[in-house]
């Protein structure tokens, strides 16, 4: 099941991601010509040398190569015309390596195509530079260095990542996140604050300080990473290399200590066909795909409009233990709405109502603005100068905002407790009734607000969270999976609970601060448990940084970005549950493609051992029946060779995660990739020995 | 890297006493003491007080007043060539090589000519070059042949064979085999009372 | 054929009914639980550890760990060479042997100090009473004693526990194990026959009046440390086909358990030391069937008998040559599949007569070296194989490979496949340039196919520490002896090293909480898998010389005796 399945509601910033799934459009056009023209120049000895088995097979067509000009040059051959043989066996090796090769190129050429979408929102620009005097210097955008203040108006591109220092704005940032809507950017708010170089203004001016050194920026890196240039091997990958390597020396010394036994009975065997038994032997199928199935999985990401700073980031996704997920925005849809007004005190629907709508007059969140719907729903009208009347703001200390009247009256909504205690420091008292409401509310999951007049309270609003659809399911998955979700809330341990058992969760902070989040990723930590956390405001980066795969939202501000190893451009916290299965695929991809290459080896000897030993009477060995020693050996070779472009687009795609346990997911994968890896080379081998006989090859 | 080699030469000087000396020493004495039989090689001496072999090591047999002992790669470790330590071996011929068939061929001639239908144990040599054993086939094909030189009834000596056959251990483990030495003894000791 | 298979499954039962007890006494024993023996052993140890200087029994770190493995056995190999070039002035030598060339010297002590016990002489003939009881029979333990300690520090490294004490733990090994299993098999052995005496070899009239030269000797003692430390050097040259060495089939019941318990046992130790029985248990389950299987091969192969022999004798009847006529084809089946599976080396009849399936069957478990494995190292063997399957596996279930909750990373690849590494290099290539000088270098006595066997077995034999060996080869030169040397130096120290650093490695990983996302491995689906991997990677390696060796052979007979009929 796929995110925009189940993901109905809309949420901010932007769309469904369905609807935006790739980053700016990608130019695929002639990418596998040109990827095929690219397997050829990456022959090149000095790319080959990086891949140790597949030097090995460059080695190997080297040689038979040499012995295709001069097949005596090693010493007498029995063969009559090995000319020929060797020479098709030096074409069947070259297109081995050419088409591993491609692998590797297509899967380059497509992190390219989206680097080139990328870069051409990128061009050098003239940037206008605040001197400290305040007057202003064009420079070139290059010169800009962190900490500069520029200022940039309509119509500009943005010359650097940065922050707001002034102005308010609209800006197009659809170059890198694909959102066509602008946004609005203003100084000193959490999600606002910060600009992307090669976004363009729309509107109106900003001023700006600068965060990240030409080639630095945010832009940048995603460019590298997309195209390759900077892909660093995964540690899962190092130590899957190592292997491969090993496997490869081991088979080179299996394959260069047969020729004296086998002299030693009269059966010498030749050269060219120990160069195909060793390169059938090493594990050239996933040697092939290797890099390409890591390159297809950073492609992946992006696709998911996720920036990652590194490979091992996304490898340590499939390793995550824990999630730690805010509830809003994640969990719950963003808004909350106000449902109903319960009148406390004696007072009546209309006077909570009307309370209410004073209280929230100045409130310009989505909440805020539901209470004022609801309230002018009930009939309830402004009966004070909205002009005279002072706003007094949220903070998380107070954790309660409200009007000031031009009477001198103080309306006041906010936490319960919060409201308790300003009616107290008023000098009232809060009825009974408040505690039995509070607790109705949270107990239906929602959020209870108080609102009062001074020393009175009226009432309780009630604020309905509402679970995103599907939400549940996808933690089933994840449990399944392995994966522990622990939810964090502002909300009072009522609500939290009610919420959490709703949602499926496995665990829940309710009251929780900024603060509580780094201590339940270091608890979780101290467990030897990987957590995985999102985070979009200042006081999350030091959380960000803390867990071991954090996602900062783009709209998050600079601080959270930086200290996140994943930036995602929708903003959509519940894409962790998607980066956790793309991180397990790359994981699979490999394993599976590994377990296929060296089960194939078993035809593969059986294919090529009595063809090698024909003098030696063990033609009984020869199970598959196949046409001749030569039609065997090529036919081992052209199985071997063709075998890479079939599973490139698997490779490129990676294996299909579904989420089931280990060790459902090991049967399955055994089936497929295990034994499947055992029969298939036998019936494909005959196929093609079918074939090359048919077509009088050999 | 000095104190680890002061530790381990110490080690290896007190387990050595404890392996090397006390438990050899430990085993020999209880040998000794409690069952010097065994313990000296389950040695056959006759009324003169002479060795004259071993029941538990084979002897060569050829002569035909005797039960045929196995073929031997070393000769049963007699003669000059076995002096003065004693020996055992075998031919290690491997069953593919021409060697080998042609020496099964060459016993199974001998032992046609000699009126004995061939068994496996006797034209295959034997593992030690000293095994004492043949199988109870082998032995009843011998019988008539011994029957006639010694001038015994065939069933008397079945008797004897029967006698001298070491049975499978507890019945189930190993083969029954006839012991040529105990038995050929015995063959001469029925013909001196 | 019914009968002997019938053997084969009592043997096999006694076995399964033993390996258990052992295997819970060698846990206990690991993790300083009381024992029955702690009123005996307790104040020897106390002694022991005191007048060797380790009374502090300090962990060690993996390094620190190697080290005391490394110098210790070059000191014991050091004293053991210096016995055998002076045993003309030593003790104890009633034929007067002299010292052996440096080359055999310098082979012999190599090969016991590495538990592999192959042997380019012949006991009897070479070396004298005080270099068998005083060099051989001292390594037989330590050599044993060594194994069983790296055995029990990788699994203590594995499940996150510091390493331990070397010396404490080869201490433990001889007075918990080995000695006092050894005192009471001696014993058996001496009633059943087995000779125990320091006189001279006795000289005998025999019936028909020639001299015999019966070789004597202290065996007794000698014989039980020789099957139950795997070491199997004999202390005769014909090893337990010798009647001194092996009388009877209550001795040969005895011999052949006794060299499996230890290993076996090990298996199920590790299961219980590790917290995870289960895992034991199948991973016994899993040894245990391709030992039946190999058995199974062999015991066939041995009962159908060589064809070319068969039309001579006009029926079918078990090939004998090279075997005792007490031990019949089927316990020497048994004994030839246990004693290569075990890394013991010790035989009851000659491996180089063994029908084809027999060389198939015995040189592949010396490859795979762990058909129950050698004394520890055999069962650290098993490890590296599944920590390649978790490799693999974890992979194939997407999360960062992890075994006993620890992280398999690049370190740990490495080490494994450094030990993976081990017997290419040690059995093909020597191999290889052996048989590229056949004449000059090879010494083979049966040509053609089996000829490669024969070279292929003496270094796999080697390499994987197990000493017996297609005897015809003629092995006591300057090549085998200094080529044979590095195959056993690379086969026993290069696991064993890499395997301290893998444990010690193993031992600071921060462990992983299991999830479900967490792959289980003590499962029947995850022991098949490794299973697989063991005879994929096994048969990748040496398929081709098992195809030019025993299977080409076994064509090649086919073949002939078809063309007789």
């Amino acid at each position: 099941m796929t995110a925009q399945q189940t993901e109905t509601a809309t949420r901010q910033p932007g769309g469904p991601r369905g609807n935006r799934r790739h980053t700016p459009k990608v130019n695929t056009s002639g990418l596998y010509q040109r990827a095929f023209r690219e397997a050829f120049a990456k022959l090149n000895p000095r790319i080959m040398v990086k891949n140790p088995v597949m030097f090995v097979v460059w080695v190997g067509t080297i040689i038979t190569a040499i012995l295709t000009v001069n097949p005596f040059i090693f010493g007498p051959v029995q063969d009559e015309g090995p000319r020929l043989f060797n020479g098709l066996v030096t074409l069947i090796l070259f297109f081995t390596l050419v088409f591993a090769n491609f692998a590797e190129a297509v899967a380059e050429g497509r992190g390219k195509a989206q680097a080139d979408a990328l870069r051409s929102t990128k061009s050098e620009t003239t940037a206008r530079r605040l001197r400290s005097n305040g007057s202003v210097e064009e420079v070139s955008s290059t010169q800009l260095r962190r900490g500069d203040r520029i200022k940039v108006i309509a119509g500009d591109v943005i010359p650097a990542d940065g922050e707001v220092l002034d102005g308010v704005a609209s800006v197009d940032e659809s170059a890198i996140t694909g959102e066509s809507a602008p946004v609005l950017k203003e100084p000193g708010s959490d999600v606002a604050s910060s600009v992307t170089g090669g976004t363009r203004i729309l509107s109106d001016e900003l001023i700006i300080r600068v965060t990240a050194d030409p080639g630095k920026g945010f832009l940048d890196r995603m460019i590298a990473l997309v195209e390759g240039a900077e892909r660093s091997k995964t540690p899962n990958e190092i130590a899957l290399t190592v292997l491969l390597a090993v496997l490869t020396l081991v088979f080179l010394i299996v394959v260069a200590t047969i020729p004296t036994p086998a002299s030693y009975i009269n059966s010498p065997v030749s050269i060219t066909i120990l160069v195909a038994l060793l390169v059938a032997l090493i594990p050239t199928t996933i040697g092939g795909l290797l890099s390409a199935i890591g390159i297809a999985g950073m492609d992946r990401v992006a696709q998911f409009n996720v920036l990652a700073t590194s490979g091992r980031a996304v490898e340590a996704c499939g390793d995550i233990n824990t999630l730690v997920l805010d509830k809003t925005g994640t969990i719950t849809l963003g808004n909350r709405l106000a449902e109903e007004f319960i009148p406390l005190n004696g007072h009546s629907m209309r006077e909570v109502a009307a309370i209410s709508l004073a209280a929230s007059v100045f409130d310009t969140t989505p909440e805020g603005k539901s209470i004022l719907r609801l309230a002018e729903k009930q009939g309830a009208k402004l009966d004070f100068n909205r002009n005279q009347a002072e706003a007094v703001e949220f903070s998380a200390r107070t954790r309660m905002s409200g009007t000031d009247l031009p009477n001198g009256e103080e309306i006041r909504k906010g936490a319960v407790d919060a409201i308790r205690g300003f009616v107290r420091s008023r000098g009232g008292q809060a009825p009974e009734s408040l505690e039995a409401a509070f607790t109705r509310v949270s107990e239906l999951g929602g959020t209870p607000l108080a609102v009062c007049r001074n020393d009175d309270i009226y009432g309780v609003i009630y604020l309905k969270d509402i679970i995103k659809p599907g939400i549940h399911e996808r933690f089933d998955q994840l449990r399944r999976m392995g994966v522990r979700t622990v939810m964090l809330t502002g909300d009072n341990r009522i609500t939290a609970s009610v919420i959490a058992k709703e949602a499926g969760v496995d665990d829940f902070v309710a009251e929780a601060t900024p603060e509580d989040k780094i201590q339940v990723i270091q608890a979780e930590q101290a467990k030897g448990k990987l957590v995985a956390m999102t985070g979009d405001g200042t006081n999350d980066a030091p959380a960000l940084a803390q867990a071991n795969v954090g996602v900062a939202m783009n709209s998050g501000t600079q601080a959270a970005k930086e200290a996140a190893n994943m930036v995602d451009l929708d903003s959509d916290p519940t894409k962790l549950i998607d980066l956790v299965t793309i991180g397990k695929q790359l994981l699979i991809t490999r394993g599976a493609l590994t377990t296929f290459s060296i089960a194939n080896d078993i035809a593969k000897y059986f294919a090529i051992i009595p063809a090698m030993f024909a003098a030696a009477g063990i033609g009984a060995l020869n199970i598959m029946g196949l046409n001749s020693p030569q039609s065997a050996v090529l036919s081992a070779l052209i199985y071997n060779a063709l075998i890479i472009p079939a599973l490139i687009p698997l490779a490129l795609r990676g294996v299909k995660f579904r989420p089931l346990t280990a060790n459902q997911l090991l049967q399955r994968n055994m089936l497929i990739f295990g034994l499947g890896g055992v029969i298939a080379p036998f019936i494909a081998i005959k196929v093609i020995d079918l074939i090359v006989g048919g077509v009088g090859l050999a | 890297m000095l104190k680890d080699l002061i530790t381990s030469i110490r080690t290896t000087a007190v387990l050595w006493i404890l392996t090397a000396a006390l438990y050899p020493l430990l085993i020999f004495a209880i040998g000794q003491l409690a069952f010097p039989t065994q313990a000296n090689g389950s040695l056959l001496i006759n009324d003169q007080g002479q060795v004259i072999g071993s029941t538990l090591i084979g002897q060569a047999f050829s002569s035909e007043e005797y039960f045929l002992s196995r073929p031997s790669a070393v000769n049963y470790s007699i003669g000059e060539d076995a002096a003065p330590t004693g020996l055992s071996g075998a031919t290690n011929l491997a069953p593919s090589n021409p060697d080998l068939i042609a020496l099964v061929e060459e016993r199974a001639e001998i032992l046609q000519a000699a009126d004995i239908e061939p068994t496996a144990d006797l034209v295959y040599s034997s593992g030690s070059g000293l095994d004492p054993h043949i199988s109870p086939a082998s032995a009843l094909a011998q019988v008539d042949r011994i029957a006639a030189a010694r001038n015994l009834s065939p069933d008397d000596l079945q008797t004897l064979i029967a006698a001298n056959t070491e049975g499978r251990f507890l019945g189930i483990l190993g083969e029954p085999a006839v012991n040529t030495v105990t038995l050929n003894l015995a063959l001469d000791q029925l013909g001196n009372t | 054929m019914t009968q002997g298979f019938f053997q084969l499954a009592i043997a096999l039962a006694i076995l399964l009914a033993v390996a258990p007890f052992l295997g819970k006494y060698m846990a206990r024993v690991f993790m300083g639980q009381r024992t029955i023996l702690d009123p005996v052993a307790g104040p020897l140890e106390r002694l022991l550890f005191a007048t060797g200087g380790f009374s502090n029994q300090r962990a060690m770190r993996g390094g620190q760990y190697v080290r005391a493995i490394l110098v210790s056995n070059l000191v014991m190999g050091i004293l053991v060479f210096a016995i055998f070039m002076l045993q003309g002035v030593l003790p104890l030598d009633p034929t007067n042997l002299n010292a052996p060339d440096w080359d055999l010297a310098l082979h012999t002590a190599i090969s016991f100090v590495t538990n592999t016990n192959q042997q380019h002489y012949s006991g009897e003939t070479t070396y004298s009473y005080f270099s068998q009881v005083g060099a051989l029979g001292f390594l037989m333990f330590t050599s044993a004693a060594t194994g069983i300690a790296v055995a029990i520090a990788f699994i203590r490294g594995l499940t996150g526990n510091s390493l331990g004490n070397f010396y404490v733990d080869l201490t433990l090994s001889i007075t918990r194990i080995l000695l006092p299993i050894s005192v009471v098999g001696a014993i058996a052995l001496l009633i059943a026959g087995v000779p125990e005496t320091f006189a001279g070899p006795a000289v005998a009239q025999t019936l028909e009046g020639a001299t015999q030269y019966i070789a004597r000797g202290p065996v007794a003692h000698f014989e039980i440390i020789k099957e139950l430390g795997e070491n199997g050097g004999g202390f005769f040259g014909i090893n337990s086909a010798h009647p001194y060495e092996n009388p009877n089939n209550f001795t040969n019941l005895l011999e052949t358990i006794i060299m499996l318990v230890i290993p076996a046992g090990l298996i199920l130790t590790y299961g219980i030391m590790a917290g995870k029985p289960r895992q034991g248990q199948l991973i016994f389950g899993m040894v245990f069937i391709f030992y039946a299987a190999l058995i199974a091969i062999a015991a066939v192969g041995e009962f159908q008998g060589n064809p070319l022999v068969n039309s001579i004798l006009g029926e079918q009847a078990p090939n004998l040559e090279g075997k005792e006529v007490r031990f019949g084809w089927a316990l020497t089946a048994l004994w030839a599949v246990s004693t290569t599976g075990t890394m013991c080396g010790a035989v009851n009849g000659m491996h180089d007569s063994l029908m084809p399936p027999g060389g198939f069957a015995t040189l592949s478990d010396m490859f795979l070296q762990i058909v129950w494995g050698g004394q520890g190292t055999g069962t650290a063997y098993l490890f590296v194989f599944l920590i390649l399957t978790v490799f693999l596996t974890g992979l194939m279930v997407g999360r960062t490979p992890e075994f006993f909750s620890r992280k398999i990373e690049k370190r740990e690849i490495v080490l494994a496949s450094i030990i993976l590494l081990a017997h290419p290099i040690a059995i093909l290539i020597p191999g290889a340039i052996t048989l590229a000088f056949p004449e000059i270098l090879a010494g083979i006595s049966n040509s053609g196919f089996h000829g490669i066997s024969q070279v292929i077995y003496e270094y796999a034999s080697a390499a994987a520490n197990n000493g017996s060996g297609f005897e015809g080869l003629g092995d006591d030169t300057l090549w085998w002896n200094l080529s044979t040397s590095f195959s056993l130096i690379v086969g026993r120290y290069v696991p064993i090293i890499a395997l301290v650093y893998l444990a010690d490695s193993m031992t600071h990983k921060q462990p992983v909480p299991e999830t479900a996302g967490t792959l289980h491995t003590d499962t029947f689906l995850f022991t098949g898998v490794t299973a697989g991997t063991i005879v994929i990677l096994g048969a990748l390696t040496f398929l081709p010389v098992l195809v030019l060796g025993p299977i080409a052979e076994g064509f090649a007979i086919a073949q002939a005796a078809l063309g007789l009929n």
